[in-house]
């Protein structure tokens, strides 16, 4: 194979962080693969291989129980997400004017502080003893403290939804933005109604953004940690936290890295359905 | 049309107002003289904050967290600077393929990077230590880093180098006068945003650290702890404001950086 | 086929049997080119059709894989291009967006050792010549595009080079603006005396600028002459349909008579070329052109109107100075152009009229065909 001046020359630049990630990224995911099918003794490692852990993770009613948690609190989190996305993102990019930059910079400046803070702030809010009900208490809307508020999948959903809403306005807007805003002006001019517009034109047009939306949301938030550490209580939990929870508690190691390996074949297979779904709309991208 | 876009913009303000309240409440409850996150207020009192200067683990976890930000900031600007150049200035086998795979840890949920960098980790029989964190936010700030990069990286039109040599200047020369200003909004931006990001970092910092915890996973282990309930909202104030100011910066750069966009555009009109 | 000036002394570049290859396309095919010190030269040629390379290789930023590239009589192959005794104006002017206009066209000499105010001065001196004085301290950004190839040729000019390469300077600028730096280029290049290689696909535009022109196919040059050789005399058949317009015809070969050819075209008839205006390789099938202000129309009670030929007039358009006839043949072949600009005397047929028309021998020149 004969390599070119270009390709020496890009491969010479490329190199070292191209080894980096294989060391760091592709070599870890290979040894957490190969780690799900084996299993632990206490600080033992057997390395003989086995399904033992994948028919764990996939039949036992406990892990069942959280995938199907946790991917209904994803589902929930990003369909509500988009709902309040997408009108942001449509004033934005159709009512902005010349302040469309700042509109942005002002939804995203929550994405650069502590993810943890924030998620922290949703426990203190909805606990039983928090911000809301002692506000509500003190101005004499309620007598007794709410109960349904925290430790539950809604806080979990609430404070995800709170979390991630600006990451779902983002792909929007840049897909609202490159639509060309002649062809609007001549379907006024054929006929269309707002209402009509937006359905036929606005809508279809904006869905490469609103698939990018949903895999920035879905994805993330299938994984997390955090949230339903702080505010889930135990029956908000989500995988993340069982994972972490075989990992280091529970001693073992192989059936955390065969729930791990199982979460991305969900994320990555329902992704990869949803995209192919929207191929029609995501033609010219 | 008008009246609509009114209802609309009153609902994004509602939004907004939704999206900051919970933020608020950590200036409020900073000063609030109780030791209870709970309404009505109690009185003014900056006691928690100066409970912070007391806390020598919180000064550690403070610089053990400046320490990883700084360092695995700079490890990923260089690496996206390398892979930006890479990209924009030569075709070569295996482009595509080998900077979406960099790009991947963008995609990945964190606790499976925890998870899997932990194992091998574990297995090498290596120590958990600072570094090891460094190399873990490296791996998750490289993606922004090589964007950014990018970005600023595509304002360079090659000719302009060109120009440069051919006016007499050498290499380093060129690198020094003209690629070095051209990308360096995009390098600070970079240093910024990676920076912020390595700070706020818990869940790899949570599985990678060892006896040195980082300030987010500090402020994790504050949690438990009602008595210091008020002191980690004080903090949480002065994160949010150092953030802020931060996030400000990287703005202001990242705004530069198109303004060479601009003028790189018109270049390709021609 | 390659037709270069000749390498002789004097030439202030050589181009020496030049090849160069991208992705196994030859974009320099075998060139050999000849520029004389102090000419305004122009490579002219279509779209990729190897010029810019032509050009870059003067400049040294593509390398040759075969051929030489000579500099004043040296041999610059392995020189680069910070390094040699040339300068570029870019297509797209490559102006340093972070420095304004004095440091832009001051950035060549900070490896001088001039002190500041002698810079200062010279790059007053020199945004002077290009009619930007007082644009100093100008941003960049702030430049219409005019001005930016006004920087760029300061910025160029200001190191003295022996020879001045341009990549397509005026493709970018409008019209009138165009003419406007057609003239102003021309008399900026006499004034100061340095050899200036120009790259364009505009023909009017190297035609009125240069001395020479060599014109490019495919990366081959297929002639290099004066703009009247060039337009009257063509060498190839490529160069005559690219420079201005040209008429066709088929014709066979039917005799040799001393200095000229006889062909046969079964609308012109007997038609007499002269030997020296016929190119390429003796066969028996010849293509003919002739220029569409080189035929005649007269009328019919001119004493030529015997040997005068006939068509009909099917369009006719006005363009200011000339007029325009497109004739079809009786046996509805063969659209021809004819145009003229003696609007007074010429006949002025209507559309569907029979007019006559007569050409001068040496105003033919003919190319074998394969």
């Amino acid at each position: 194979m004969n390599f070119s001046e270009q390709d020496k020359k890009g491969w010479r630049l490329l190199g070292l962080p191209f080894i980096f990630s294989l060391l760091l990224l592709a070599v870890p995911l290979a040894t957490m693969f190969a780690l799900s099918f084996w299993t632990q003794d206490y600080l033992v490692l057997k390395k003989t291989f086995t399904l033992a852990n994948y028919r764990q993770a996939w039949f036992e009613p406990v892990f069942q129980t959280l995938f199907t948690r946790s991917l209904l609190i994803s589902f929930t989190v990003t369909v509500f997400t988009i709902i309040f996305a997408f009108p942001v993102a449509y004033f934005i990019s159709f009512y902005g004017g010349k302040r469309k930059a700042l509109w942005l910079f002002l939804i995203t400046i929550p994405f650069w502080t502590s993810y943890l803070l924030r998620m922290f702030l949703w426990k203190v809010i909805l606990g039983y003893n928090g911000v809301l009900n002692s506000f509500l208490e003190w101005i004499g809307a309620i007598t007794e403290p709410l109960t349904f508020l925290l430790y539950n999948s809604n806080a979990v959903v609430l404070a995800l939804v709170h979390g991630w809403a600006p990451f779902a306005i983002l792909p929007i807007f840049v897909s609202l933005e490159k639509i060309d805003r002649s062809l609007l002006e001549a379907s006024n001019d054929l006929g269309d109604t707002a209402f009509k517009q937006f359905f036929r034109i606005i809508l279809p047009l904006s869905m490469p953004g609103v698939v990018g939306a949903v895999l920035i949301i879905f994805i993330p938030t299938i994984g997390d940690y955090i949230t339903p550490k702080l505010v889930g209580g135990p029956e908000g939990l989500m995988i993340a936290n069982m994972i972490q929870v075989q990992f280091s508690k529970a001693n073992n190691a192989p059936l955390a890295a065969a729930l791990s390996v199982t979460s991305l074949l969900i994320v990555g297979s329902i992704s990869i359905l949803f995209v192919l779904l929207n191929k029609k709309h995501l033609r010219n991208y | 049309m008008k009246q609509s876009s009114k209802y609309l913009k009153a609902c994004i303000v509602m939004f907004l107002i939704f999206l900051y309240a919970p933020a608020f409440l950590l200036p409020i409850f900073s000063f609030n003289d109780s030791k209870v996150i709970a309404f009505p207020l109690s009185g003014f009192s900056t006691v928690w904050f100066e409970q912070l200067l007391y806390e020598d683990t919180l000064h550690d976890a403070l610089r053990n967290s400046l320490f990883i930000a700084v360092s695995s900031s700079i490890l990923a600007t260089v690496f996206g600077t390398l892979v930006a150049r890479a990209s924009s200035r030569y075709q070569f086998f295996g482009q595509r393929a080998s900077v979406t795979f960099i790009l991947v840890p963008l995609i990945l949920p964190e606790i499976i990077l925890g998870v899997c960098l932990l194992t091998v980790l574990i297995q090498l029989g290596l120590n958990l230590n600072l570094w090891t964190v460094v190399l873990g936010h490296t791996l998750l700030i490289t993606p922004f880093s090589t964007l950014i990069m990018v970005s600023a990286f595509n304002n360079l039109d090659i000719s302009l180098e060109e120009a440069s040599l051919d006016l007499g200047m050498s290499a380093v020369q060129t690198f020094r006068l003209i690629i070095l200003p051209m990308v360096s909004p995009g390098l600070i931006s970079s240093l910024l945003i990676g920076f912020v990001i390595s700070l706020d970092e818990f869940i790899i910092a949570f599985f990678l650290t060892g006896v040195e915890p980082t300030l987010p996973v500090y402020i994790w282990a504050q949690f438990r702890f009602p008595a210091k309930l008020p002191s980690t909202m004080a903090l949480g104030t002065i994160l949010l404001i150092v953030s802020l100011i931060l996030v400000s910066l990287f703005e202001y750069f990242r705004r530069r950086i198109e303004l060479y966009n601009h003028y790189s555009m018109e270049l390709d009109k021609k | 086929m390659t037709n270069g000036g000749g390498i002789q002394e004097g030439n202030i570049v050589d181009l020496i049997s030049i090849q160069k290859t991208f992705d196994r396309i030859k974009a320099v095919n075998n060139v050999s080119i000849g520029i004389k010190e102090g000419e305004f030269f122009s490579l002219l040629g279509p779209s990729g059709c190897g010029k810019t390379t032509l050009l870059r290789v003067i400049a040294g930023f593509e390398v040759p894989e075969m051929g030489d590239v000579l500099i004043n009589d040296k041999v610059v192959n392995s020189v680069p291009p910070n390094k040699r005794p040339t300068n570029m104006v870019f297509q797209n002017y490559a102006i340093f967006p972070h420095l304004n206009v004095a440091e832009n066209v001051g950035y060549g000499l900070r490896n001088s050792k001039l002190d500041k105010n002698l810079l200062q001065k010279r790059v007053r001196e020199t945004l002077n010549l290009v009619g930007l004085d007082g644009f100093d301290n100008r941003s960049s950004t702030a430049l219409s595009g005019g001005q930016r190839q006004r920087v760029a040729l300061a910025r160029a000019l200001i190191l003295k080079p022996r020879v001045l390469l341009l990549d397509e300077p005026l493709s970018a600028l409008d019209k009138n603006l165009r003419e406007q730096m057609q003239f102003e280029l021309r008399q900026l290049q006499k004034s100061v005396g340095i050899t200036f290689v120009l790259v364009t696909h505009d023909q009017t535009e190297a035609l009125t600028m240069s001395d020479r022109v060599g014109v490019m196919f495919d990366g081959n040059v297929d002639q290099v002459a004066t703009p009247e050789e060039i337009y009257n005399k063509p060498r190839t058949k490529r160069v005559a349909s690219f420079i201005g317009s040209m008429n066709f015809f088929d014709a066979e070969v039917s005799a040799s008579q001393g200095n000229s050819i006889i062909a046969l075209n079964h609308n012109l008839g007997k038609i007499r070329l002269k030997k020296e205006s016929v190119f390429g390789m003796e066969g028996s099938k010849l293509s003919v052109g002739i220029r569409p202000e080189k035929f005649k129309l007269i009328s019919n009670d001119n004493k030529k109107a015997g040997r005068a030929v006939s068509a009909i007039v099917y369009e006719k358009s006005f363009l200011g100075q000339t007029k325009l006839f497109n004739l079809r043949f009786k046996d509805g072949e063969n659209v021809i152009t004819v145009s003229t600009s003696d609007l007074k005397n010429a006949p002025n047929p209507h559309i569907g009229d029979e007019v006559k028309f007569i050409w001068d021998e040496e105003d033919l020149v003919g190319f074998y065909e394969e």
